[in-house]
């Protein structure tokens, strides 16, 4: 026997396996079948939390995933998860189970002093106290209330385990598979239609499991798994266990976390944990059932008090006693369920307080009409209750258990998540789904407020009915089979009226029915006032036990109805969802693709260092034995080009094919300046404006024939160009003759640039590249290593004589190890960004630190390229005065005054003797970088009047880095201003 | 979402690019209007809570721009065009 409250037979647990497990490392045994909190019943054990706010001792009130009090820590290290409801773990051979929110111990919990204070720790109490002084809130009053806050703690160490994600279609998506959902699966999957039956708990059957009613003359669980046997077999139909439809979203989408392997040690070889699932449904059934809800009574909290359908579950479904002595307190019908069910297992039932003064007493037993519960004892578990009597005569009943039924709650949330709007149903004086609300789901059985079995049985099969017809599947209405059809019979009672002491409305939260006196003293009346004030309804259980009796109370004090109190918005998730699936693969090195380069083998193979480039990893630089700092390496990479060659991998820039009759017309409207009277065989420097007149990106883009040109973006910009060029010519100018593709990954393209680069290329190219047969800004195919097809464009980057040369990207490798031997006898180097952005910085070429999306050609000093001869985008708006500004912003160069002085990207440049404060700040410095062949630190800068300042010195002061320089203010260009390097 | 897309059907907006307002089409003859008739094309916007005609752009896919209606309030798509074809309608050409 597992536990000395398991009762002698039933339960679908089997007994024939035992299972041991530790709760604050006392062992315990359990069954397959067994939920924790079902095994620790059985073994004795009630006390299993501390509450959120006043560390009160708190058992399970649920026996589902609206469970408020039961949180535990399961397993440890990596894998320890916090703040898992202990009612819906399924128990394995050697689970590790921890008690959360108490210290030293579980029992004995110091922060339990919290509740022997409670009258200062009311509602809006940290709003009303940690006012003054402010400065006290970030260094004093934040941390302590951070520590004390919170229930369980995170591991802080990596997930070891595995999350993914799915995609999943069907016809009809059933949300629940109680009797309703049943019902629903089996109408659906008998007509042939796509059907995925989702339910939150690992054994089919809903309610059913946990009664003893019969459908079809059978016990409910047995008629349960007979029909989900039938279902299994449909290969039309997908069971998912262990799987919550989380929310409602937007065209028949919904959110499912199915828990692959929660219940496992750990997930088997190859497989996740959990998997996020994106069903797309064309319809759905919401069969979620509904969720008791307690009466709030003073000490309405101790642990043995729990929900009555909760115990009448643990004794049917888990063959669990809740206590020796059980009473029950109960405004309803289904309450008394509990009473009889216990009572034919054999278990103990004292007195049922039944708060409706009249109808039949259960024969035999203390059916007490017109009572109601004032008070409960029991420090760290219920020792007893006491009644109210109708006539006022007090009772005290030695009890150690108390369930307590305050009605049903339709698990309505769903239909809330698309603006649905629930409606207050008095006949179950709860919320039904309203109008709104996802379309193409509809609402069954309990969820739909259809509290008997065969209400269940009923809607389901009409649901699905009504689904299959709108979607044009034929099908049969399958017989419905005989359940009970009894009536809620229920006498709304939310608190007990004239009784003294703490009543809990909102047992995770601590909030009790003072808590929303004090909100309506205080005018928050509203549900979601009421919600933010008192923290009624926050958490990880979302309210679902505790919500509506808070609106009720609040409603009894404001005078207005249920209805017009309202009731907060449920939006996703359904229950709490662990980031990691949310996640899914997407983690580490996963988070976003990597894009490699064609010369990232061989990269490797040189120990080159790799920087990331948005999605890219390009070589930063490539040390050479013997160099300790990457400055070494750099200088050695810039010095090497200048003198003879230096090659890069440019493969990363973006190219765009732009083919057709009117490419060059297209060109110039794209661009700033113009194209179209480009000649074939020849390349041209873009500049590229967004509409706003602001430049977007720039750029190289060459002729190769009449119709056929090819242009380059930067790095960053490759996919946004490519849209804003499919938009210009789909959107604006669908009439021209012109089509695009791009190609940045079908070439690999290396840049060749020093004194150098011809005689090195010759040895590559078939083809006569002297300066004549293909000038500076040359551009066409030619072909490499004896007829490989290539491209070659005579641009510079670096200010060099350079070439750019593209071959198919499959020959990458091959081109880059052939370019190296090729360069050999002129001692060739490979060189990284890092060097390219030494040469770029000396050359006065703009690039990132620039191209920040902020400033004009005219700020850049490319004012003179934009053509207003012609129509082109943003060219009219860079118009603009506050863009014209002479005064404004223009590119300059900066240099330290004392050589030996470095310089700090980011520095603001101030007149000397300027205050250091932003009304002075004139400018800043874009890029930095070490120059080896001025020997010291040069910046590019945007500077206010910039051209007139040229010669004066500044101060480039960073307030952040804590750094000031007295610079001197240069021509951006600090190489070869006139070009004669790259024309040689 | 889903998109109906007019060539391909169906597809998860996951796959598009969102712009915003399909007056974006209607861009002014820069030969011809100032600068007040460009600011209005580029910053003045309706925001309607209804329906609302919008420029989505099928970047993991086959790179249309579409047109759709969509409902602001509910997220229903009433309708779905290829922006070549609304363009087109609209007079623009070359």
């Amino acid at each position: 026997m597992s536990g000395p409250f398991r009762l002698p037979s039933g339960g679908l647990i089997d007994r024939g396996r035992t299972l041991r497990f530790t709760f604050d490392g006392r062992a315990f045994a359990g069954h397959p079948g067994d939920t924790l909190a079902s095994a620790l019943l059985a073994g004795g054990v009630r006390l299993m939390g501390r509450s959120f706010k006043y560390h009160r001792p708190r058992g399970p009130l649920s026996a589902g995933s609206e469970e408020p009090n039961a949180l535990v820590t399961l397993r440890s290290g990596a894998r320890a998860e916090p703040n898992t409801r202990a009612t819906v773990a399924e128990i394995y051979d050697g689970l590790q189970a921890t008690s959360q929110n108490r210290w030293p111990s579980l029992r004995f919990d110091l922060m339990a002093v919290n509740d022997l204070i409670h009258p200062f720790l009311a509602a809006g109490f940290y709003y009303k106290t940690f006012m003054w002084p402010a400065r006290f809130w970030e260094r004093l009053y934040e941390p302590l209330i951070r520590r004390a806050a919170g229930l369980g703690r995170l591991s802080g160490e990596a997930d070891p385990d595995g999350y993914d994600k799915g995609f999943r279609h069907c016809d009809l998506l059933v949300i629940g598979a109680g009797p309703a959902g049943l019902m629903a699966a089996l109408t659906a999957g008998r007509a042939g239609a796509r059907v995925i039956l989702a339910d939150e708990d690992f054994l089919p059957g809903g309610r059913l499991n946990a009664e003893r009613l019969e459908v079809a003359d059978m016990p409910g669980a047995d008629w349960a798994a007979a029909v989900v046997a039938e279902l299994a077999a449909l290969p039309n139909l997908r069971l998912m266990p262990r799987t919550t439809v989380i929310g409602a979203f937007d065209h028949g989408i919904y959110g499912a976390v199915e828990r692959v392997a929660d219940h496992l040690p750990e997930p088997p070889p190859g497989r996740p944990r959990q998997v996020l699932w994106r069903i797309y449904a064309r319809r759905a059934v919401l069969a979620a059932g509904a969720t008791e809800r307690p009466i709030a009574f003073p000490g309405n909290d101790r642990p043995g008090v729990m929900l009555a359908g909760a115990m009448r579950a643990y004794a049917n479904r888990w063959a669990v006693a809740a206590g020796r002595r059980v009473a029950l307190f109960v405004n309803n019908e289904d309450g008394l369920r509990t009473a009889a069910d216990l009572a034919e297992r054999g278990v103990e039932v004292v007195a049922v307080i039944d708060a409706r003064p009249e109808g039949a007493r259960l024969p035999g037993l203390r059916h007490l009409r017109g009572a109601e519960v004032v008070a409960t004892a029991g420090r760290l578990g219920l020792r007893s209750v006491t009644l109210r009597h109708s006539d006022g005569r007090r009772e005290t009943i030695a009890a150690d258990a108390l369930g307590v039924s305050g009605g049903w709650n339709p698990n309505l949330q769903l239909t809330v998540h698309h603006r649905g709007r629930p409606r207050w149903d008095e006949a179950i004086a709860a919320f039904v789904p309203g109008p709104g609300g996802p379309p193409g789901l509809a609402a069954a059985g309990a969820a739909a407020g259809l509290m008997s079995t065969h209400g269940a049985l009923a809607s389901g099969r009409a649901r699905a009915l009504e689904a299959l017809a709108d979607l044009g599947i034929a099908a049969r209405a399958a017989d419905l089979p005989r359940a009970e059809d009894a009536p809620v019979s229920l006498r709304p009672v939310w608190h007990v009226a004239g009784a003294r002491g703490r009543a809990w409305i909102d047992q995770q939260n601590d909030v009790t029915v003072k808590d929303i006196a004090l909100a309506h003293a205080e005018n928050f009346t509203g549900a979601e006032h009421l919600k933010r004030y008192t923290t009624l309804g926050m958490a990880t259980d979302q309210g679902r036990t505790g919500n509506v009796i808070g609106l009720a109370v609040m409603a009894g004090l404001t005078g207005r109805s249920i209805a017009e109190t309202g009731t907060t918005a449920a939006r996703p998730p359904y229950t709490p969802v662990a980031i990691g699936a949310l996640a899914g693969r997407s983690r580490g090195k996963a988070f976003r693709p990597v894009r490699l380069t064609p010369s990232h083998r061989w990269a490797e193979e040189q120990g080159a260092v790799f920087v990331e480039a948005g999605l890219w990893l390009r070589t930063q630089y490539i040390p050479r034995p013997g160099e300790t700092h990457w400055r070494q390496s750099v200088d050695r990479e810039v010095l090497a080009t200048r003198a003879s060659v230096g090659i890069c991998d440019v493969s990363t820039l973006g190219k765009i094919d732009i083919q057709g009759a009117d490419a060059g017309a297209f060109l110039d409207r794209v661009y700033a300046n113009t194209f179209s009277t480009l000649p074939v065989g020849r390349c041209r420097y873009g500049i590229m404006l967004r509409e706003d007149g602001i430049v977007f990106d720039d750029g190289t883009t060459a002729r190769l024939a009449e119709d056929e040109w090819v242009m380059t973006t930067t790095t960053a910009n490759a996919v946004a160009v490519f849209r804003h060029l499919e938009f210009c010519r789909q959107c604006l100018w669908p009439a021209l003759d012109v089509q695009l593709i791009s190609t940045t990954e079908a070439w690999a393209q290396y840049s060749v640039a020093g004194p150098n680069a011809r005689r090195l290329l010759e040895r590559i190219v078939d083809q006569d590249i002297s300066d004549a047969a293909f000038p500076y800004m040359a551009a066409g195919r030619v072909t490499v290593c004896g007829g490989l097809r290539a491209r070659l464009f005579r641009i510079s980057f670096s200010g060099e004589l350079a070439y750019e040369i593209a071959v198919p990207a499959r020959y990458g490798d091959g081109l880059i190890r052939a370019l190296v031997e090729a360069g050999r006898d002129f001692d060739a180097v490979v060189y990284g960004t890092e060097a390219l952005g030494v040469l770029r910085v000396e050359k006065g070429h703009v690039a990132g630190g620039e191209l920040n999306g902020q400033m004009t050609a005219l700020n850049m000093g490319l004012g003179r390229m934009v053509s207003r001869k012609k129509d082109a985008i943003g060219v009219v708006l860079s118009g603009r005065e506050g863009l014209t500004d002479p005064g404004g912003h223009r590119l300059v160069g900066v240099r330290p005054v004392d050589p030996s002085a470095g310089l700090t990207a980011g520095s603001h440049l101030l007149e000397p003797g300027a205050a250091k404060v932003a009304e002075n700040d004139l400018g800043w410095l874009t890029s930095k970088v070490y120059s080896p062949h001025l020997g010291h630190d040069i910046a590019l800068a945007y500077l206010r009047g910039g051209e007139a300042r040229i010669g004066s010195r500044m101060r480039a002061v960073n307030l952040l880095a804590g750094t000031e320089t007295e610079v001197e203010i240069t021509s951006p260009h600090f190489i070869d201003p006139q070009g004669e390097r790259l024309r040689g | 979402m889903l998109i109906p897309h007019p060539l391909l059907g169906p597809r998860d907006a996951q796959e598009f690019v969102y712009l915003g307002d399909a007056a974006l089409i209607d861009r002014p003859d820069g030969t011809a209007a100032g600068i007040e008739a460009f600011h209005d094309y580029l910053y003045l916007r309706d925001n309607p809570a209804g329906q609302h005609r919008e420029l989505w752009y099928h970047e993991q896919g086959d790179r249309s721009w579409l047109v759709v209606t969509r409902d602001t309030v509910t997220h229903e798509i009433l309708k779905a065009e290829l922006a070549r074809d609304v363009a087109l309608a609209r007079g623009r050409g070359r």
